[in-house]
């Protein structure tokens, strides 16, 4: 049974498919280095720390980037009531990006970095060793590559179709994320320049075009699991990535506190990342105002509750867990803490982690010919991962704020002499560690069983 | 939202807000860059420091420290280490970072593993003389003591 629009949509699947089996490799890792936070030899010589968090944030980075991509392919065609300009270059750069992305990571895991450095070429253009720009400079410009043909498919799709705000916004969002991505190429001696610019990639991306990424997709699930008025959903994501680049564009500024700067961005970053959580509330009464409206009943109950939790989660995790120490002189001491670790993990998870699940939750039945919606027994089991991935987050990020307050009490209040070290720090806070790491456990339990509903299929016969 | 609150006019302010506030954010950087020798200490940036910065960078350094806050969380910030275990002292600190490094893995059953980067002794300097210039930019009094 065949039940999409058009055709071509049917390039998303490969997309969907892939970044949930990073998706699995991430939260592996995850649980190596929450492991090896408090046993800290456990694999020591065969996958160093810092090997297993760069896998880690690397999976996520890529998982998000092949879910913002099916994402696209799935409803730009659809928006632009026409199909893909070339579903041929695609699913090519489908298998570009997953080649580049396997041999990066194989590469991480298999030599040791230096060696990785040394036989990718670093020394003739150095933009490796860099947080979460760790990649070779070879993948880098393979993936600028796979976001210009891309880009360039979907420009042309919506060149001949209908320019909706939806499409419209979702490939400024895009551009804006290939554009940026480009300051991953400077890399500067003078570290103080380095780190400037660095956040030009790093903070335009996840409180900038991402969240027209997010607005885009969630907009586009609103009216389809809804049935309101577009021109009403429409307005409202308007509204919200207004709220979201006026606040996050000089909210950028909360990074430059402690680096080589002037002091007045310690005023500019205050004042404009205290708003950054209002375009996140805005999205959960928008949520929430438009599931309560809607004009007909989805047999898509999941993706329905996929849409109004990543609204609530990105609310929580960017919003509330941002502002708590996004004052300049609340984040001189929290700067660089477990704080830091526990806004990033609810953050990424309820506004990126959450929104590639709510696409996929709607799309995914449709993809793969069974209809508007999984069975009954299939979205239960797809909602029970729901609740044990988000709650465990919640936890996860709980204990992380615990060992956080702890780890600013004991090593950043007191005077140098009396402040605790780093490292003594670090064993007072295993008891968090410890219960971040079973919540860890229960968050893959989570994910097994969000998996396994795709392999739920009702047995009669299809009509 | 009420009805004479148009679509229209939503878009315009999300394309009139973002334009105008990234040209603030444009005409900031420009001012911070230009503001940035002042604090940077550009001029002692020997080619030793170039030397650290790129074997900070290959060996991954960032994937378990911080610098100036920012890295991973996992083992203790480095701008201040200069100060921290040489006391500001350059010979003292790069016979200390020496030792350091050569003593990887310590090999503490259940302490967190430092790997060995088998850097020789001219690579270990010019580690210490980033680290040393590093300790000396003014990040507006950041970190708040000396542990980091």
């Amino acid at each position: 049974m065949n039940t999409l629009k058009y055709q071509s949509q049917a390039v998303a699947k490969p997309y969907f498919i892939f970044a949930m089996i990073l998706f699995v490799g991430q939260i592996l890792f995850g649980l190596i280095m929450g492991l090896q936070y408090v046993v800290g030899d456990f694999l020591g010589g065969i996958i160093p720390f810092n090997v297993a968090r760069m896998v880690h944030t690397n999976l996520l980075i890529v998982w998000l980037l092949f879910g913002f991509m099916g994402a696209a392919y799935y409803l730009v065609p659809e928006e632009s009531e026409t199909e893909l300009y070339s579903p041929k270059l695609a699913i090519i750069l489908f298998w570009v990006f997953a080649a580049a992305g396997v041999l990066t990571i194989l590469g991480y895991l298999l030599v040791p970095y230096s060696t990785l450095a040394d036989i990718t070429f670093n020394e003739l253009w150095p933009t490796m060793g860099r947080e979460f720009l760790e990649q070779p400079t070879i993948t880098k410009l393979g993936i600028v590559i796979v976001c210009l043909g891309f880009l360039f498919n979907l420009g042309m799709t919506i060149l001949k179709g209908r320019k909706t705000a939806i499409n419209m916004v979702m490939m400024t969002g895009l551009i804006g994320l290939a554009v940026f991505f480009l300051f991953a190429f400077y890399n500067p001696t003078n570290l103080a320049l380095d780190k400037y610019f660095w956040w030009f990639v790093v903070h335009l991306w996840v409180e900038g075009v991402w969240e027209l990424i997010m607005g885009a997709i969630l907009a586009y699930v609103l009216i389809k699991v809804t049935g309101v008025d577009r021109e009403v959903i429409e307005k409202w994501l308007y509204v919200i990535i207004a709220m979201a680049l006026i606040s996050g564009i000089l909210g950028t500024g909360h990074h430059f506190y402690w680096l080589m700067t002037p002091e007045y961005w310690q005023w500019v970053g205050s004042i404009f990342s205290a708003l950054e959580p209002l375009p996140f509330f805005a999205m959960v009464l928008y949520a929430f105002n438009m599931v309560n409206r809607r004009r007909r009943e989805h047999p898509n109950k999941a993706a329905t509750l996929w849409a109004l939790g990543t609204a609530v989660m990105a609310f929580l995790g960017a919003g509330v867990w941002g502002f708590l120490h996004t004052l300049s002189f609340v984040n001189y001491y929290t700067h660089g803490s477990q704080i830091t670790a526990a806004h990033g993990h609810m953050a990424f998870y309820g506004a990126y982690a959450m929104i590639v699940m709510t696409i996929i939750s709607y799309a995914m039945p449709k993809l793969r010919g069974i209809g508007e919606a999984n069975c009954n027994k299939a979205q239960v089991v797809e909602m029970w991962g729901f609740w044990l991935m988000t709650v465990a987050m919640v936890f996860i990020t709980l204990f992380l704020t615990g060992a956080g307050i702890l780890q600013v009490w004991l090593q950043r209040l007191p005077e140098s002499g009396e402040a605790l070290s780093f490292m003594a720090t670090q064993d007072k806070l295993a008891i968090f560690y410890w219960l971040r790491e079973i919540s860890g456990v229960i968050f893959l339990i989570g994910l097994i069983s969000y998996l396994t509903s795709f392999f739920i299929t009702e047995k009669k016969a299809q009509a | 939202m009420s009805e004479s609150f148009t679509k229209g006019m939503a878009r315009n302010i999300y394309y009139g807000g973002s334009i105008f506030f990234f040209l603030i954010f444009l005409a900031l950087t420009f001012h911070t860059v230009k503001e940035m020798p002042k604090r940077d200490n550009r001029e002692n940036i020997t080619e030793a420091v170039e030397r650290g910065k790129h074997l900070w960078e290959k060996n991954n350094c960032i994937g378990c420290h911080t610098l100036i806050g920012e890295g991973a969380y996992f083992a203790p910030e480095l701008m201040n280490v200069y100060d921290r275990r040489g006391g500001g002292n350059e010979e003292a600190f790069k016979a200390f970072l020496n030792g350091w490094m050569n003593a990887q893995p310590l090999n503490i059953p259940g302490r967190r593993q430092m790997p060995n980067f088998h850097l020789n002794d001219q690579e270990i300097d010019d580690l210490a003389e980033f680290l040393k210039w590093t300790s000396e930019l003014d990040a507006n009094n950041w970190p708040p003591n000396i542990e980091g």
